[in-house]
């Protein structure tokens, strides 16, 4: 049975992803039998190409991927750069790791509230400061260019790309190669990106094509804070795919295919910038140039992760004030009154959806860790550790746009007449569930002590107990960050819900961004603040319960 | 059964006779209970969703009939579901039971045969709808033939805001020389959201000198020549709107908060008491009011529709029939609930149901039915998706 599972883990992951490309295939090529269009023909592409909003849409998607890929990971290179193994990273760090698990559309309408004309922060410093009575009438908010939208993108990515950096870093000992360097003479900022930035690279490079990955076909970020004439082109996509004309589905299934297409070129792009930044890189270690810029450099990585941190927390707590505001407007700092009249009204609502939220999770991560712990103890005991390509593998579905093979699943579904509703929702997530739990518990399970078993056998217990006598409880801690990584992966999710549920399955994430095209802020708190709590609740779990379990084995928990 | 086959029979060419038989109102209330219905309505809007959620509370009460608000960002969704499960043969038991509707959406169902039916003229409360002054037999020009069943009315109203536009506007073409001395002050939602392009049919309306052409379908003959009067009034205006024109918000209910804010002071709107509703939930400040146009606006009625393969049949005729009760429509019309227009006729009801809607403070911002004035009938749906898809090209994708 356990020889089964990395198989079996390997369908539940691409088996979807490769099906879904497939179905987006056909009818790309004009391949809709169920819709009584035989193919091949390339009029879905010539269509797609006649669409007035392709270049900018396309140019969006690639130019907001990359920037938010490029400034989140100079943001946390700097930041590690200036003040790895300090107090203040720590504290950085500390702040920064409850925000990865904010979901995404949270974040950007906290953020949206912020900067918009009438936000927060022109509400801050109007009419004193700026003279503004009224809010100026500038576009900042579904700017053309993406701005906006970038930085939605780039709050939540520094989390992820730092808290990859550390993990990193422990197996890069930063702190032999700074002090080698530092007393060569090297400046601190200087010494970390020459010694240790290129061993931490390689290490976080396949989280980093993820993020570009996702940047660039992220649905829900884009609705909120993108541009709308034209939109981007996974928005696009998905309302070409929900048009009441059927052809407009080859078009959309063509467009996903583009999409495909930009997000591997835009991965070359990367590979071909490494390549380039990897010699230039290599000129100016050589160089021997001890570095001048330091003192500068460390404020502004300071000033640049807190503004990031700062922006969610303070978006979260924009939310939070707009559920219990009574009548608010510019430039007045907070609402004329407070009242539970927001909460009264949508709070059941949202607690009923919570509970479907969890259940999807539930399932999705109950299934995931069994698969992850199967695949791991196989691992274990056959010895063979998990390869290079089975790496890959494991990154695959994120590196996949999920606009292009999302729709494509949902048709193939429908064609072979699979009931929608939860069940295949709670498979879409899994997709995603599983190599997120797979990453988080890998480390920690490898990393444990083999002797234990060991000594263990050597008692008399066989393979099972072993596992579920010791190694389990031993590492219940990661198992439950784990779990906790699980959840909010799929509180988060968008697409796949909406896509895959056709309709029938709302949750938390899908009834937000339905509420972002009302632009009723205060029922928008309501739901991004269930939304986030679905998402903190369980990784505050994680920490309280071993501590709570093992408090008389403090090591277990510590 | 015989009998049954021969009407089937006759009804051939309608493809589906209306099973279970709403003319059997009790067969259809024994059937219902216990039944789910999947309603797939907009979600955009939070007192539509209250609205929806205290219907599923009363037809379960009643009826035993579950309720399930299935909450759409665009109605065209619903179509294409149901265009997808007719292609992959799912004919008995879609995903969808009952849609809200109206206009284009509703011409393409009933052109495509994706509609149960006919039903509405057989519910028991169709007795008391104003079937004779309010235009619920037709849906944009389009023959209804009870394929759909009427719940709401809807009129254009544009919405001010007193405090810093004192002024109300006669016609488009005054919405245009104050939309220059004003920049930025004016936005409509993004077409194809549906009061978007109601902006753009309202305009052409109120433009042309006579707006009777718009009545049947636009042909390629004649659609450039009556609508080369509204681009050229677009291309005017759109320098002069919120953000230029770059950004447009994305409904009705978005462009609240803006107002809120005082970013804009003038928008639009399809329901005549939205805006007293917005102001009692905070969303908008009480010197809001709202006007029509001299020569009127257009109006239309919201509708409900059955999918043909719909498996709780009975129980969406139950809540379209619950939907058409004085009850129901008194709450719609209360300004604290919906504010909107009831397609009831008051000289039908009984002493205690008109009590009902004569007790309703229709709210500060609300026009009485008399200031509302002449109702403009909305053009055939061919000029509606043409527009749309125009103004898409021209406006809508990066100029």
């Amino acid at each position: 049975m356990l020889r089964f599972l990395p198989a079996l883990t390997l369908i539940a992951m691409l088996g979807p992803v490769i099906a879904g490309l497939w179905g987006t295939v056909l009818p790309a090529l004009g391949q809709l039998p169920s819709a009584g269009l035989h193919g091949p023909s390339l009029d879905p592409f010539r269509d797609l190409f006649g669409w007035g909003g392709l270049f900018d849409a396309a140019r969006l998607s690639a130019a907001t991927g990359l920037i938010a890929t490029a400034l989140s990971l100079g943001i946390v290179a700097l930041i590690s750069a200036s003040w790895a193994g300090t107090d203040a990273f720590q504290t950085l760090e500390r702040l920064l790791s409850p925000l990865l698990s904010v979901p995404h559309a949270a974040a950007a309408f906290g953020l949206a509230f912020l900067i918009a004309p009438s936000g927060w922060v022109a509400r801050l410093l109007s009419p004193v400061l700026t003279g503004w009575e009224r809010p100026p009438d500038i576009l900042i908010v579904q700017d053309p260019l993406g701005l906006a939208m970038i930085a939605g993108l780039v709050v939540k990515e520094v989390p992820f790309l730092l808290l990859m950096t550390i993990a990193a870093m422990g197996q890069a000992q930063p702190r032999r190669s700074l002090l080698v360097a530092q007393s060569l003479g090297y400046g601190r900022v200087t010494g970390w990106l020459k010694t240790v930035f290129p061993r931490v690279y390689t290490q976080i490079r396949l989280p980093v094509y993820v993020v570009i990955a996702y940047s660039m076909s992220v649905v829900d970020v884009a609705v909120i804070l993108g541009p709308t004439t034209p939109p981007t082109l996974s928005v696009q996509i998905v309302k070409w795919m929900s048009d009441p004309n059927l052809s407009m589905r080859l078009t959309g299934a063509a467009a996903a295919l583009l999409q495909l297409v930009l997000v591997i070129g835009a991965l070359c792009f990367w590979w071909l910038g490494e390549r380039i930044i990897a010699r230039v890189g290599k000129r100016w270690i050589m160089s021997g140039r001890r570095g001048l810029l330091d003192a500068p450099i460390r404020v502004l990585s300071l000033g640049l992760g807190s503004i990031s941190a700062l922006a969610v927390f303070f978006g979260l707590a924009s939310l939070l004030i707009w559920s219990f505001a009574a009548f608010w407007s510019f430039p007045n700092v907070l609402p004329d009154g407070f009242t539970m009249r927001t909460w009264t009204r949508h709070g059941p609502d949202a607690f009923t959806t919570l509970g479907e939220t969890f259940l999807i999770a539930g399932v999705a991560v109950l299934l995931a860790l069994a698969l992850v712990l199967g695949c791991l103890e196989a691992e274990h005991r056959s010895g063979r550790p998990l390869t290079r390509r089975g790496l890959w593998m494991l990154y695959l579905p994120l590196l996949v746009p999920q606009t292009a093979f999302l729709p494509g699943l949902q048709t193939l579904l429908l064609s072979i007449g699979a009931d929608v509703g939860r069940i295949p929702v709670i498979f879409a997530h899994l997709v995603f569930v599983l190599p997120y739990v797979f990453l988080s518990l890998g480390d920690p399970w490898r990393s444990w002590d083999t002797r234990n078993a060991i000594v263990a056998g050597a008692l008399g217990a066989r393979p099972w107990a072993v596992f579920w006598r010791v190694r389990v409880p031993m590492l219940l801690r990661p198992i439950l960050t784990a779990t906790a990584v699980g959840v909010a992966v799929s509180v988060g999710q968008y697409l796949p819900t909406l896509l895959i549920g056709g309709g029938r399955v709302s949750t938390l994430t899908t009834e937000a961004v339905a509420l972002a095209s009302g632009g009723d802020r205060r029922a928008i708190g309501v739901y991004g603040l269930v939304q986030t709590l679905a998402a903190l609740v369980p990784f505050t779990l994680a920490l309280i319960v071993p501590a709570i379990l093992w408090r008389n084995r403090r090591n277990l928990h510590e | 059964m015989k009998y049954l086959a021969m009407v089937a029979a006759l009804a051939a060419p309608t493809f589906a006779f209306a099973n279970p038989d709403p003319a059997n109102w009790d067969a259809v209330t024994s059937e219902a209970n216990g039944q789910t219905v999947y309603w797939n309505a907009w979600g955009g809007s939070t007192t539509t969703n209250d609205f929806i959620a205290w219907v599923g509370d009363r037809v379960m009460e009643d009826y035993g009939v579950t309720l399930e608000h299935v909450k759409l960002t665009d109605t065209a969704d619903a179509v294409t579901r149901v265009l997808s499960e007719k292609q992959a043969g799912e004919d008995d038991d879609g995903a969808i039971d009952m849609i809200w509707i109206n206009g284009s959406n509703f011409a393409a169902m009933k052109d495509a045969e994706l509609l149960f039916g006919p039903f509405a003229e057989q519910l028991p409360n169709w007795a008391v709808v104003d079937s004779e002054g309010k235009t619920v037999q037709t849906d944009f020009t389009v023959p209804v033939e009870g394929y759909e069943s009427p719940w709401a009315m809807a009129q254009v109203v544009f919405v001010h805001n007193t405090a810093t536009m004192p002024d109300t506007l006669g016609s488009m073409d005054a919405l245009l020389e104050w939309a220059q001395a004003n920049p930025g002050r004016f936005s409509y939602p993004q077409p194809p959201d549906f009061l978007g392009t109601t902006f753009l049919k309202q305009a052409l309306v109120d433009i042309l000198d006579d707006p009777s052409v718009l009545q049947t379908a636009a042909t390629d003959e004649n659609y450039d020549e009556v609508t080369a009067p509204l681009w050229a009034y677009l291309d005017a205006l759109t320098p002069h709107l919120w953000r230029e024109g770059r950004a447009y918000p994305a409904t009705g209910t978005a462009m609240f908060p803006l107002i809120a804010d005082g970013e804009l002071d003038l928008s639009i709107s399809f329901s005549p008491g939205a805006a007293s509703t917005a102001i009692a939930n905070f969303e908008l400040p009480d010197t809001v009011r709202t006007f029509v146009l001299d020569d009127g606006t257009i109006g239309n009625a919201s509708f409900v529709a059955i999918p043909y393969n719909s498996g709780s049949a009975a129980g969406a005729m139950v809540v379209a029939n619950f939907l058409m009760s004085p009850e129901a429509q008194a709450r719609a019309q209360d300004p604290n609930v919906l504010g909107y227009g009831t397609v009831l006729n008051m000289d039908a009801l009984t002493a205690d149901d008109r009590a009902l809607f004569d007790s309703l403070e229709l709210g500060i911002a609300t026009l009485s039915p008399a200031e509302l004035g002449t109702v403009q009938a909305e053009p055939h749906p061919s000029w509606m998706t043409r527009i749309a898809d125009d103004w898409v090209n021209r406006y809508g994708a990066g100029q």
